[in-house]
């Protein structure tokens, strides 16, 4: 079982082989990166190709790691206990399972997406330690340890807002995706827009690369913006011309490529 | 078999232990990293988990291959010979191929090769040699080393990787002091904010009672949003010349600030506040942010920490144009009067100790300029410098009514 990239994903070697380590060392794989890079989709196109089912649990500033485990309903057990109801007097009825407990849960192994765990309080990973590293937690409602039949692969992406503990991250693997060279991107290209013209295809990353290199820029495009505005540019049919010499136009689209107000006013101001 | 890679990481202060060792061991039991590339990913995997950290690995890595090559034990002689044969067909082209004949083969080029990096290393200068050495690049593009690192980022090859790896003395301040700041952090975390803003999530528990024993026994839950430090700070750092005399302290300091603040701002300065600020030292001269904007960008509820030894001439500070690395327009008694007017709740942490700072004009000049609010860089000073930035605060009155302070 080893991960090779997909039809829709290309993976560079070193990410392979930190795919691959995670998956035969059954450790949680960490994966930074600028935004754009292609994070989240690993995961994706991880249980695409092997054929595994995804559960993602996406992190907010206001997620607790319990509740990744299971949460009481206490308030819903006192009032079918003013109620009347019968189900109270069985405490399992009230415990609502969390994405650990279910990709733990399952019977085949599953891949587990923690995505943008830098989102979530500071001590959030540290909740956490004995679950990823066990695999295994206990829930004290029920008095029953909750083991991974399979351990699931766990895939956790971070954009780097908070740090990290180092007790969290000495249980991971690390991976940054740097952002991919000129070669990389053609192939990233390729696939998302099969039989581009070579011409055109090199203008368009020109362009691209040129705006990345403007100093001052807030929020530089990444691959999954190129990706959009290469769309955008072949509906319209656009960049067909060469630019006049000396003249340097800001290319169209660009509000798919620059996302931030302040930056496309720079760039402006810079090539009018 | 890899303990001389683990030590040379542990010795540069990367933070590796035991556990990540005996993980790598279990990998390449495993078979994961079979070809020098391999275990290259593998090993950077394995043991790095910051990615500040990844350029030093490059460096130890790049060190490792050469050294183990000239040595040549038998377990690594697989990597060697994968390693070799990577170089030869991938990097070099026919001319350079014959140049290595002529120098005696690669084993001789790769005892070369080290020789030139433990010099290098040494000597903080003098690229020429460097450069000139035909063949060496070939370890550059492979990204093995520092260089080769940089290479790959700045596209234009030999020349700007040999000045980054020079510049190196200036380094952005690195956060890898975390584990002795905790001391600082307990500081720091006087300056708490406490506000409760958004969600309401927590239960208020004086409120439930009250409300179900008015709604006869019926149960009515009251919930309250969660207190959290909503406090805002901007830092700006004094770096290069005599500043690196404290660049451990200042380290330490950044750590922990970055730690404790959800919302830190920092910039860079040299010596004295002037027109231009910057985010990454190393870019310092094309990457800059003009004091004028950043003190546009963040509300005057930010609180300002100035961090230097205000060390330097009065020149630099009274007149236009004293500035020791730029010619800038106005003084900078200018700029220290603008920015301290507009952020009035303001410190400066002095990492000199405090008995020296009545013999230095410029300290002096400065202190008067953040009215006297100037500080040590000690626990007992940090924390007196946290307690003026809170106090400081109520003077100013325009305070919500949902701020709770404590004290």
């Amino acid at each position: 079982m080893s991960f090779k990239g997909t039809e829709t994903y290309i993976a560079s070697n070193e990410l392979q082989v930190a795919v691959n380590a995670a998956i035969h060392l059954e450790k949680p794989l960490l994966v930074k990166g600028e935004p754009g890079t292609g994070k989240t989709l690993l995961a994706h196109e991880i249980a695409n190709s092997l054929g595994k089912k995804l559960i993602t649990w996406h992190i907010k500033s206001t997620t607790k790691a319990q509740q990744g485990l299971y949460e009481y309903d206490a308030v819903s057990r006192l009032r079918d206990s003013q109620l009347g109801n019968d189900k109270v007097h069985d405490i399992a009825n009230y415990i609502v399972k969390g994405k650990l407990w279910e990709a733990f849960d399952s019977e085949e192994s599953v891949v587990l997406l923690i995505d943008e765990i830098d989102k979530a309080d500071i001590e959030f990973p540290n909740d956490l330690l004995l679950e990823l590293d066990k695999m295994e937690f206990y829930c004290y409602e029920t008095q029953e340890t909750v083991i991974a039949k399979k351990r699931p692969i766990i895939i956790i992406t971070s954009n780097n807002e908070k740090e990290l503990p180092d007790a969290f991250l000495r249980r991971c693997l690390f991976h940054f995706i740097r952002f991919p060279e000129e070669e990389q991107m053609k192939q990233i290209v390729d696939v998302h827009h099969p039989g581009l013209k070579e011409e055109m295809l090199n203008r368009a990353l020109s362009e691209f690369y040129r705006l990345r290199k403007v100093n001052g820029i807030k929020k530089r495009p990444s691959t999954s913006e190129l990706v959009d505005w290469i769309s955008l540019i072949l509906r319209d049919d656009l960049l067909k011309d060469e630019p006049e010499d000396g003249k340097r136009k800001l290319p169209p689209h660009l509000g798919s490529l620059i996302k931030n107000e302040q930056d496309l006013m720079l760039l402006e101001r810079m090539f009018s | 078999m890899f303990l001389q890679l683990f030590y040379a990481l542990k010795h540069e202060g990367i933070p590796v232990s035991l556990r990540e060792y005996l993980t790598l061991l279990e990998a390449v039991k495993a078979g994961l990293g079979e070809t020098v590339d391999d275990f290259y990913s593998l090993a950077r995997t394995i043991l790095i988990k910051h990615e500040e950290h990844l350029d030093r690995f490059d460096s130890i890595f790049s060190q490792y291959v050469a050294g183990s090559m000239k040595l040549s034990p038998t377990d690594l002689s697989k990597i060697q010979e994968e390693w070799l044969k990577y170089v030869t067909e991938n990097n070099l082209t026919d001319e350079e191929k014959a140049m290595i004949e002529a120098m005696g083969g690669l084993e001789e080029l790769a005892k070369r090769f080290q020789e030139l990096m433990e010099e290098q290393q040494e000597r903080h200068q003098g690229g020429s040699k460097w450069i000139g050495t035909a063949g060496t690049s070939p370890f550059g593009a492979n990204g093995y080393n520092p260089a080769g690192y940089r290479i790959g980022q700045s596209g234009s090859r030999n020349r700007s990787a040999v000045k980054v790896w020079d510049k190196r003395e200036f380094k952005d301040l690195s956060d890898k002091e975390e584990l002795n700041t905790r001391n600082l952090k307990m500081a720091l975390r006087r300056l708490r904010v406490f506000t409760r803003q958004g969600h309401e999530e927590e239960l208020d528990l004086d409120k439930t009672i009250k409300n179900t024993s008015k709604n006869a026994g019926f149960l009515q839950i009251e919930m309250v949003p969660e207190r959290k430090n909503n406090v805002k700070v901007l830092m700006l750092f004094d770096i290069g010349g005599t500043m690196d005399d404290h660049i451990d302290l200042c380290s330490k300091l950044f750590s922990a600030a970055k730690y404790e603040f959800k919302h830190l701002e920092f910039y860079y300065f040299h010596n004295c506040l002037y027109e231009r600020l910057w985010k990454e030292n190393r870019r310092r001269f094309n990457n800059i942010s003009p004091t004028f904007d950043v003190m546009n960008k963040f509300n005057d509820d930010y609180r300002l920490i100035i961090v230097g030894d205000a060390s330097m001439s009065p020149w630099e500070i009274l007149h236009p144009g004293g500035s020791v690395e730029h010619n800038n327009p106005e003084s900078g008694l200018v700029w220290m009067d603008c920015i301290t007017k507009k952020f009035k709740h303001h410190v400066w942490i002095n990492p000199n100790p405090k008995d020296m700072w009545e013999y230095s004009e410029s300290t002096r000049i400065l202190k008067q300029c953040v009215n006297d609010r100037m500080f040590p860089l000690t626990m007992e000073g940090l924390s007196s410098a946290m307690q003026m930035l809170k106090t400081s605060n109520k003077r100013s009155t325009n305070v919500s009514n949902s701020e709770e302070r404590f004290g």
